[in-house]
């Protein structure tokens, strides 16, 4: 018996990374999947989007399982798309139990190097994203007796992490979000809580962005040592994140809420 | 594959509650256990602490998931002899990779009020205590090479301030600084060290006449029926209390791999007690 067996999971940002290896590791223990991803080019990024065929791949992975999948392409930003393609998930998988607000985007700057537009497409996605996300889900969690809501924040949402202002404020936006639903939504039993991780193998790391921040370090040594684990680890693996997702989503986890929950090798402990 | 199949897990307080639970959760998941608990009585504490019956019912339940479990009675308050009973579990069971911190007491009282003798039988179980099986603890993590996983066990009163149980409140705030600190300390040896803190939680500790008067002062002798309100007041989640069981799976997950980069982290399982 698998550790959510037969629990429905929605989940954003599922074409790839962290997004992906959850939808995989709750299917491993028995759970359908609702994935979304926008699958394709956002401004200012420095790494590769996502694919059709990354999230295709998902689909992939979820159904070599013996899983059941229903996947769609939807910006979380784009409300009637996102409402459509979760209630034709819940119609189609039967009902909702776990919600892993997941998709996030993360453009470095420095502070004076932030342009307009990279900090309002921030917080549109990664705040305003996962409002839409809860917002939309809640009722169909209400609807099936309670439930359990994971947003992926990140280490920047419990402290600062330099050159990267618009998603340390997005993040830690999130930690409120997470506080606010987890009081509301407690009489229908339905917790929120939220994951903060260090740095992640995940194609957001791939591109120029490491080198950059290098360099910026370099510039400003007093920063560098915000970015180092305690633990002796440099990067975590998605399945790290995943497993503490799994935990939450489950009913192992049936009177934790509100946790902010470090998956940080120590990062935040300095 | 159990989920902690093949290590070994120090657990002071084991005789019943939660330790006892602890022992019972970490070895259905197919770990061996080194079980401690003073199985006595201590005078401050108003309601009848653990029996050497309580252990070995700790013993029985390891072994009938055929687990090996080696049980001692010690009191955390003394070093030497907690860490001898440790010392020889080790040797027994051959290695060391998880540490339950979870004896404790509790009194009741007003600060200005609270006698010298529950005050400081309160910080010596709750806090002194901890650090004892930390210590002796700690040589036996590094022996292994292989890391660790220490689980301190806070209370949601180590998070926020509760009437009554201030000697129980500061000794439980305690332990999460001393969880930050060890934290930092052994995370150069892959050591985590992480803290759980539960809300009320079904077990003996609560379940007794002065435990009642806590949450009804207004009454001579309460009865659990009268409980219903003030519990479910103190939590966010439409619950009375959560079970021991509640409490063991988050120890399991963080005593995991799968918690391999988690550390530093007061998990609150606590019906969102402390959020409110």
């Amino acid at each position: 018996m698998g550790r959510v067996e037969g629990k429905v999971a929605f989940i954003t940002g599922a074409a790839r990374g962290q997004g992906r290896s959850h939808a995989v590791r709750l299917a491993q223990e028995g759970a359908d999947i609702i994935a979304v991803d926008i699958c394709g080019p956002i401004p200012n990024l420095r790494y590769p989007h996502a694919t059709p065929e990354d999230l295709a791949q998902t689909v992939k992975e979820v159904e070599a399982l013996d899983r059941r999948i229903v996947a769609a392409q939807a910006d979380v930003r784009d409300r009637d798309t996102l409402e459509r393609v979760l209630d034709d998930g819940v119609a189609q998988l039967g009902h909702l139990d776990v919600v892993v607000a997941n998709a996030g985007i993360c453009v470095m700057s420095p502070w004076d190097e932030v342009t307009p537009e990279v900090w309002q497409q921030t917080l549109d996605i990664n705040l305003t994203g996962a409002w839409n996300t809860v917002q939309l889900a809640a009722p169909h969690l209400i609807a099936s007796g309670g439930g359990s809501i994971v947003l992926t924040s990140s280490a920047a949402g419990l402290k600062g992490l330099p050159f990267l202002s618009p998603y340390v404020a997005a993040k830690h936006g999130m930690v409120g979000l997470m506080r606010s639903f987890a009081h509301e939504l407690a009489e229908h039993n339905i917790r929120v809580n939220t994951v903060h991780p260090t740095g992640v193998d995940t194609p957001m790391g791939a591109g120029d962005g490491g080198a950059q921040m290098q360099k910026w370090i370099a510039e400003h040594p007093k920063l560098g040592g915000m970015l180092v684990n305690s633990l002796p680890v440099e990067v975590t693996q998605p399945v790290d994140i995943s497993n503490a997702v799994l935990f939450l989503a489950s009913d192992e986890a049936r009177y934790v809420t509100a946790l902010t929950m470090t998956v940080d090798a120590g990062n935040t402990q300095y | 594959m159990g989920r902690v199949e093949g290590k070994v897990a120090f657990i002071t307080g084991a005789a019943r509650g939660q330790g006892r639970s602890h022992a019972v959760r970490l070895a259905e998941e197919g770990a061996d256990i080194i079980a401690v608990d003073i199985c006595g009585q201590i005078d401050s504490v108003p309601f009848p602490m653990s029996t050497p019956e309580d252990l070995a019912q700790t013993v029985k339940e390891v072994e009938a998931l055929d687990r090996r479990i080696v049980a001692a009675e010690a009191d955390v308050r003394d070093y030497g002899a907690l860490k001898q009973a440790l010392d020889e579990g080790v040797a027994q069971l051959g290695r060391l990779d998880i540490v339950s911190a979870n004896a404790g007491i509790c009194s009741y009282g007003r600060l200005e009020e609270l006698p010298e003798k529950a005050w400081q039988d309160t910080i010596d179980v709750n806090l002194t205590g901890v650090w004892h099986a930390c210590k002796a603890a700690i040589p036996h993590l590094k022996a292994g090479g292989a890391g660790g996983s220490i689980v301190i066990t806070s209370s949601g009163a180590g998070l926020m301030a509760m009437e009554n149980i201030g000697h129980y409140v500061s000794a439980k705030h305690g332990l999460i600084g001393l969880m930050r600190t060890l934290a930092l300390e052994l995370a150069p040896d892959s050591i985590r060290v992480n803290a759980i803190c539960p809300t009320t939680v079904n077990t003996p500790m609560i379940h007794n006449e002065p435990s009642y008067r806590l949450f009804r002062p207004d009454l001579e002798s309460p009865t659990v029926d009268d409980l219903t309100e003030p519990l479910l007041g103190l939590n966010a989640l439409p619950v009375k209390w959560v079970e021991p069981r509640d409490i063991s799976n988050a120890l399991l997950f963080l005593a995991s791999d799968e918690a391999r980069y988690i550390t530093g982290v007061p998990l609150p399982v606590d019906a969102g007690c402390v959020t409110k």
